[in-house]
């Protein structure tokens, strides 16, 4: 006579568990925290990181040449002018243009300073340019224009409109566009977007004004070749995902936030694991000689087995979505208080989260699987 | 009346050299069908584990139990515990209820490991319910039930797997005098049957009257038998 494993056991094993309100929903909270905990740790640390790299995906150029030293766009070195025509000679470049990227004051009408970081894009392409909500891009080119990005941080700008003026470094400044971009800045300040000659003349420079050179290649494959060229000049030539990597490399690697995010998250990890094993194991041992009774009537180990593992999986699950939804909900709630909040949730941290969830789940269930699994049913006769 | 199981020379001890505690010696006997057959004596003379020797839950160290003319514990471990989910009904001491199902649940769980589905389980356990006269209380969990209807629930569950071999261990021990006779009574009148045999662990001797036939040990060895209360010596 055999049988395989069925339904009506794990319905049991569900009412068992679920009937047991208050070990059920010590369960839940337990392991609800360890979750939210995980995916809030590690949804902020990818919204740093992604802000981080804000420059480079919002101007969108596929290759990057900069000083090796570079390791984030704040701390641009910037490059002389041969660097530009030497990349313009490389074979497989289809055009290469200048970025002015750096840190200016500007001067409200209220008489208060601001930081802004100001981009300049090339005068002749405008490469790299934000897609406008209002405005010309065209006037650009007029006397002292600037376009404003609209984000988080505008309104340290004072909300300014089309033909709002300022100041910046003793020259004047005219909005004559607002625009949106993909991803604000990590840093809380605004972005006035310029052409690279008013760029370079409004703003006190170094012997060298180019911060970055974006190159469009002729086609993916000439890449490899780009950067070899660019490398015997003595600079570095990244892709957009490189770059964005390297960036991301200096916050992780060379500055405290990945130790601490890798240290809360395994901290939330270990809350959580400790509480829900407790009390699974707990759960188990109240319920132990029940399911050496159920082994007396004849329920098979792997029966028995698949309940327990039934229960922890059934419970993490549970957990899990009740603690993605929460935080999701809080970062909305954030959102909403907080327009500039860097936290972004991604598939790498739902699935993060997820993995560490069945972790959890498989060394509870253990616990419980080896105490089921070593009960003899005389002990149930013996009492 | 036909043999339900046969005990050949069964043998339990625990524990090994100086530690090893002879439980159980060289023990044979039959149980018919249609009879109740009672293991008496007293503490630590070894009824419970010949009982849990017989029902497939305690392998013996020698001897043989003989059900249906193969040895029991010549099988494999699924063999075993399918052995106990068709063939034995349990009816334990503490009664081992499950007090996060209903009674109804409760009763159907033989059913639901035999892959009965769910909702027709719960109909069959109505019904044994009905048997046991505690209809009336299926949606209840077991906790708000009496002592006596809780023994009536796990008879109920024990009968649910419409088993050839009754187990019952010590079935008045947590039960008044009235209440136990009682039960044993309704045990006698509507369980028993020509194709059941019912064994009861017990040393309660108020309820002797309702034995076919009384198994007496001592110190691990069956010391003799003897006809029940119903019957002359």
């Amino acid at each position: 006579m055999s049988r395989a494993a069925v339904p009506g056991t794990l319905k049991i094993a569900f009412k068992l568990l679920v009937n047991d309100r208050g070990k059920f929903a010590a369960l839940l909270v337990g392991i609800l925290f360890a979750v939210f905990l995980m995916i809030m740790m590690t949804s902020m640390f990818s919204g740093i990181l992604k802000r981080s790299s804000a420059t480079v995906l919002n101007v969108g150029a596929r290759v990057w040449i900069m000083d090796p030293a570079v390791n984030n766009v704040a701390s641009s070195i910037p490059m002389p002018d041969y660097v530009l025509d030497a990349a313009r000679s490389i074979p497989g470049v289809k055009y290469a243009v200048p970025l002015y990227s750096s840190v200016a004051l500007v001067k409200l009408r209220g008489g208060t300073y601001q930081a802004a970081t100001v981009i300049g894009l090339d005068d002749a392409s405008l490469f790299g340019r934000p897609q406008l909500l209002q405005g010309n891009i065209q006037d650009i080119y007029g006397e002292n224009a600037f376009v404003v990005v609209k984000d988080a941080e505008f309104s340290k700008l004072g909300n300014p409109g089309l033909g709002s003026e300022f100041e910046i470094n003793d020259h004047r400044g005219k909005i004559v566009g607002i625009a949106h971009v993909a991803t604000s800045g990590l840093f809380g300040i605004p972005t006035l977007y310029t052409t690279y000659s008013r760029a370079v003349s409004y703003i006190p420079s170094m012997r060298y004004t180019a911060a970055f050179i974006l190159v469009q290649p002729k086609s993916d494959a000439a890449i490899p070749a780009i950067q070899k060229a660019v490398a015997r000049l003595g600079y570095q030539a990244l892709t957009e995902d490189q770059f964005v990597q390297k960036v991301s490399d200096f916050y992780i690697y060379q500055t405290g936030l990945g130790t601490n995010v890798l240290l809360m998250t395994i901290i939330s990890f270990t809350v959580g694991l400790s509480i829900s094993a407790q009390t699974f194991y707990t759960f188990i041992l109240e319920n132990l000689e029940k399911f050496g009774a159920l082994k007396a009537i004849g329920a098979k180990g792997r029966e028995l087995v698949l309940m327990i593992l039934f229960q922890a999986t059934f419970t993490a699950l549970t957990a899990y979505g009740l603690g993605v939804g929460l935080a999701t909900l809080l970062m909305t709630v954030a959102r909403l208080r907080l327009p500039g909040y860097a936290a972004e949730i991604t598939y790498l941290n739902l699935v993060l989260a997820f993995v560490m969830v069945l972790v959890i789940a498989a060394i509870s269930s253990l616990i419980g699987i080896r105490k089921v699994i070593r009960i003899e049913p005389f002990d149930i006769f013996r009492g | 009346m036909s043999t339900a199981l046969q005990a050949v020379r069964l043998t339990k001890w625990f524990g090994e050299g100086e530690a090893r505690t002879l439980a159980v010696k060289e023990v044979s006997f039959e149980a018919s069908f249609g009879e109740i057959l009672y293991i008496v004596g007293p503490s630590g003379s070894g009824k419970t584990t010949l009982l849990s020797m017989i029902s497939g839950i305690l392998r013996p160290n020698e001897g043989q139990v003989l059900v249906e003319g193969s040895d029991l514990w010549h099988q494999s471990d699924d063999a075993i515990a399918d052995f106990r989910l068709h063939k034995v009904g349990f009816v334990f001491q503490d009664y081992h209820l499950f007090p996060r199902l209903t009674t109804a649940e409760n009763v159907a769980i033989p059913l639901i490991l035999k892959q009965v589905p769910w909702n027709e389980a719960l109909v069959r356990a109505h019904g044994f319910l009905e048997v046991v006269g505690l209809a009336n209380k299926a949606e209840l969990p077991p906790v708000k039930l009496s002592g006596g209807e809780q023994q009536r629930v796990a008879i109920a569950r024990a009968i649910a797997s419409e088993p050839d071999i009754m187990i019952f261990d010590e079935p008045t021990a947590s039960l008044d005098g009235d209440t136990g006779r009682k039960i044993v009574s309704f045990v006698k009148e509507h369980i028993l049957n020509a194709r059941r045999c019912i064994v009861i662990v017990t040393h309660d001797s108020r309820i002797f009257e309702y034995a076919d036939r009384i198994m007496n040990m001592e110190d691990g060895r069956l010391t003799g038998i003897a006809n029940g209360g119903l019957h002359e010596s």
